[in-house]
């Protein structure tokens, strides 16, 4: 395609970018241009390619667990393969999917437009990040070939260091992607104090950036330790160092006490980044600001602050003193509280507005439900008494595949159809994306909502075989799940689809205040001709058209 | 109601004396789950009805841009919910309390998991696989531990579950209400054939409960959960009975305890046994630790960590030596001698006591 016909084209823009230049898709062509680029949009689309790939992997993983749960006893897959499976399926969705999911794609897409900067702090350093990314999937993958793993992806010693399949393997590969987060975090944290926009103060940010910075806090903190426990396990799996193996007077609950402070912070790391999605999907569309932006903006860093403290409610029943659980008990409901003001910032939010509904909108009031439910779970399995009861079971598995899926998920896909115009500068079909919306809706209540029960009920979790007056609720959940995974296949189709036969967007089809909307969608390779001006906040939906676009000047 | 609740709730039956607590907190938690996530959504809804834009271009009154709810408002709602979280929360930590602290009269029976069964010792010298025998309405406390990896015993019937660690002792007791038979599962994953890691609780009538002890008894037709065969009594009964305190006392001379240790409460190298079990000893390096399974067992495999004051640095390691269930014969032994006065000056520290430099089974 020449030149000419791109600038056709492309419609004039009212902001006066991107007319004069060709969008960062069109910039450069050829594949070096892409693997080789240092663009920050580039490397964000790319990103997005490997966490859909793994996103339907971990899917398959998923459907082939669920199916094999259809019957109480061995439906197609033997015990030795179902226990690869749901290992596989939390490493995959854990560390390929939801921890870099948002992070790399959108934040890596929207986080310096935001801010008013050309690219991130360290562009090489983004690139690379993308790369060792790539280098511990292949590492992870390479493992699944060659032995898999079958601990369940909580690699509890001293199973994990007896267990003959490719622990090490799995360890290391999951150490080289702790890398790869702890780049892109450092990138997003030095971008955040030093790139600003003029006149753009910490107050005026989108809270998108909020949130990525302190999921990149919790990110720096918490890997290292991750990295230092997996270190630990793959030498006491390879050479016997056997500092958790009490056989040599080691001591098995230590490695649980190192491994949860990762992976509890670790939950807000995948949830973090989609309460800044779903800050900027309710006030873009509700064309309001917040109700309170402190609020939303601080709870973020309380969160990532309580969030290093509550490791010890996954414990109760490990051999954890009664004291401490009461300690961790407390500590826990305190993230409640945080994630509890911006829930109802949130619907505050709409109040007041002129809302326009669209397929983020509907993903939103999805996730108010399912996060809301999900969350209260968590404060029920923080309460002692009643954890003895659940720890361990279904009831579990529902409630942090309700943060997780319904939490993150639906604020991945909330994101994916919001900045879809801003990334590719086309709009998909409404229509479908609505539909697809409530066929996930649908499918993951009918997969997760049983599993509660089940929980109840005392279905451990992790069972091949199960009592057989368990089995309906588990055909449920099977079902539910199948249409969940056609309900994800059918939402990504229409956005595929859309890529090449979406209408034009236009710079800001949402008529969004916040700044990465204030230049070309999708923007040119710089992302601004110079560096804009900011006069206002992220939010300021009270002024006219005319004055918002004066005070955020980009050229 | 409870009946209601717990049947919509798909909840297993309320088979020990705490289960009936735990499910109405349960409720309560369950109920105001639902309520508030449904409210959210529904408050939520409205106002993306209420505020869609076309109603908003019709009628321009409802358009409050930058209103900022009232600040009271606000606050009322988080303190009430915290205020609710405190109250799950303080009932939730003292039924715990009641779960973890078992009462002073409890039976005790031994339990160890290894991959993929679960072992029951008695007291008395019997032992069971898969099936745990227990009067009814007598607390019965389970000392667990694990011979290989981590498993978790768990009764859901009894809303109970700890886990059994290798290496570590826990304990986990309850009181069954009534005879009747409940699923024991493995909870904590440990290999390839762990959803088959299970078992059952019979719980029998007191009397039935002292002849199965005793070997008579043929097994008790006691309904069960559908799912699980009868286990007859009589396939897991030993042959010979030996008291679980004479196994110790076999264990102990075996393995050279008595060498240092007494049993009536002499001075020697090492504590007595005699009245130990149960009470605080000072620390070498300050504090005290009160002597309970974990301490004592501890001591077998790292006796150098927290050493009794007034005594020497000399006991070996017994880690890999000696078998967990000779582990527990010895505590039960020592148990048998907590009520066995010491002779005086028992408890004098032994400064003066010289070693021999060549003991057998020495440092």
């Amino acid at each position: 395609m020449s030149q000419a016909t791109i600038d056709a084209e492309t419609r004039p823009d009212p902001l006066g970018v991107g007319a004069d230049h060709p969008d960062y898709l069109r910039a450069d062509s050829g594949l070096r241009s892409w693997l080789l680029t240092k663009d920050h949009k580039r490397i964000a689309i790319m990103f997005y390619v490997g966490v859909i790939l793994f996103l339907g992997l971990g899917g398959i993983f998923a459907l082939v667990l669920r199916t094999e749960l259809l019957t109480p006893e061995q439906t197609f897959i033997d015990a030795n393969t179902y226990n690869q499976m749901f290992t596989l399926h939390g490493i995959t969705m854990v560390w390929l999917f939801m921890i870099p999911a948002i992070p790399t794609v959108f934040g890596n897409f929207v986080l310096p437009i935001m801010l008013g900067a050309k690219d991130l702090a360290f562009p090489r350093i983004n690139l690379a990040s993308f790369y060792v990314y790539v280098l511990s999937a292949i590492i992870l993958l390479g493992a699944m070939v060659a032995g898999g793993a079958d601990t369940g992806w909580t690699f509890y010693v001293p199973y994990s260091t007896t267990s003959p399949t490719a622990v090490t393997w799995m360890g290391i590969g999951i150490f080289v992607n702790g890398i790869s987060s702890i780049m892109t975090s450092v990138n997003f944290i030095v971008t955040t104090h030093t790139m600003r926009a003029k006149g753009l103060s910490w107050h005026r940010m989108p809270l998108f950036v909020w949130a990525s910075y302190a999921t990149s806090i919790i990110i720096l903190f918490a890997t290292p330790v991750l990295g230092m426990s997996l270190v630990l396990l793959a030498l006491d799996h390879a050479f016997g160092l056997s500092l958790f193996n009490p056989r040599y007077g080691g001591d098995p609950v230590l490695f649980q006490h190192l491994f949860w402070f990762y992976s509890h912070p670790a939950v807000y790391i995948m949830i973090l980044p989609s309460f800044g999605v779903i800050s900027e999907v309710v006030c873009s569309f509700s064309h309001n600001q917040p109700a309170s932006y402190r609020a939303i903006a601080y709870s973020s860093l309380g969160i990532a602050f309580i969030g290093f403290f509550t490791w010890g409610h996954h414990m109760f029943v490990a051999g954890l003193s009664e004291f401490d659980a009461g300690v961790f008990g407390a500590l826990s409901m305190f993230v409640a509280i945080f994630s509890a003001i911006k829930v109802f910032t949130w619907v505050a939010t709409l109040r007041g507005g002129s809302i326009s509904f669209a397929t983020p909108m509907l993903y939103f009031l999805w996730f108010l439900f399912l996060f809301v439910f999900g969350g209260m779970t968590g404060v029920a399995v923080a309460t002692q008494s009643l954890d003895v009861h659940w720890h361990d079971t279904y009831f579990v598995v529902a409630h942090f595949h309700f943060i997780m899926v319904g939490g993150t998920l639906t604020a991945f896909l909330a994101a994916a159809h919001y900045w879809f115009p801003k990334m590719f500068g086309r709009l998909y079909d409404e229509r479908v994306g609505l539909l697809t919306s409530v066929a996930v809706f649908i499918g993951f209540v009918f997969t997760f909502l049983p599993q509660f029960l089940l929980g109840n009920g005392g279905m451990p979790r992790r069972y091949f075989t199960y009592p057989a007056r368990y089995q309906w609720l588990n055909v449920l959940s099977t079902g539910g799940a199948w249409l969940l995974g056609a309900g994800l296949i059918l939402a990504l189709g229409n956005l595929v689809i859309a890529l090449k036969w979406g209408k034009r967007a236009g710079p800001n089809p949402w008529g969004s205040r916040s700044f990465e909307w204030i230049t070309a969608s999708p923007p040119s390779k710089h992302n601004f001709e110079e560096t804009p001006e900011i006069e206002r906040s992220a939010y300021e939906y009270t002024l006219s058209e005319e004055v918002a676009r004066e005070r955020a000047k980009a050229r | 109601m409870n009946e209601l609740l717990r049947t919509i709730l798909f909840l297993p039956r309320q088979a020990s004396t705490i289960a009936e607590e735990i499910d109405k907190l349960h409720y309560f938690v369950i109920i105001m789950t639902m309520g508030g996530a449904l409210l959210v959504t529904l408050i939520g809804g409205y106002f993306l009805f209420r505020y869609r834009r076309t109603a908003v271009q019709k009628d321009p009154s409802r358009r409050m841009p930058g209103t900022t709810p009232a600040i009271w408002l606000e606050v009322v709602v988080v303190i009430g919910l915290f205020g609710m979280f405190l109250v799950w929360w303080v009932i939730g930590f003292r039924q715990f309390m009641d779960i973890r602290v078992p009462p002073e009269n409890a039976l005790e029976i031994y339990v160890t998991g290894k991959q993929w069964m679960w072992k029951f010792a008695y007291p008395e010298g019997a032992n069971s696989i898969a099936t745990l025998y227990v009067p009814a309405g007598r607390p019965v406390k389970l000392i667990l531990t694990s011979r290989d990896v981590i498993h978790s015993f768990f009764v859901p019937d009894f809303r109970l579950k700890e886990d059994v660690v290798p290496g570590r002792l826990t304990t986990l007791w309850f009181e069954a209400k009534e005879p009747g038979r409940h699923d024991i599962l493995c909870t904590e994953y440990c290999g390839v054939s762990h959803s088959t890691m299970r078992g059952e609780v019979i719980a029998l009538a007191p009397d039935e409960y002292e002849r199965w002890l005793q070997g008579k008894s043929p097994a008790p037709a006691i309904a069960g959960p559908v799912d699980l065969r009868p286990s007859p009594v009589t396939e897991y009964a030993p042959a010979e009975l030996v008291n679980m305190v004479r196994q110790g006392e076999r264990a102990a001379a075996e393995h050279g305890c008595l060498r240092c240790h007494t049993l009536d409460g002499t001075p020697h190298l090492g504590p007595t046994w005699a009245g130990l079990y149960g009470t605080t000893v000072p620390l070498e390096n300050g504090g005290s630790v009160k002597v309970d399974e974990a301490y004592i067992t501890e001591s077998m495999m790292d006796p150098l960590v927290r050493i009794h004051v007034g005594y020497q640095r000399i006991m070996p390691s017994y880690l890999g030596q000696i078998r967990p269930a000779e582990t527990s014969a010895i505590i039960e032994l020592m148990k048998s001698l907590r009520d066995v006065r010491p002779k005086p000056g028992a408890s004098a520290p032994w400064g003066t006591v010289t070693v021999p430099e060549t003991r057998e089974g020495g440092q």
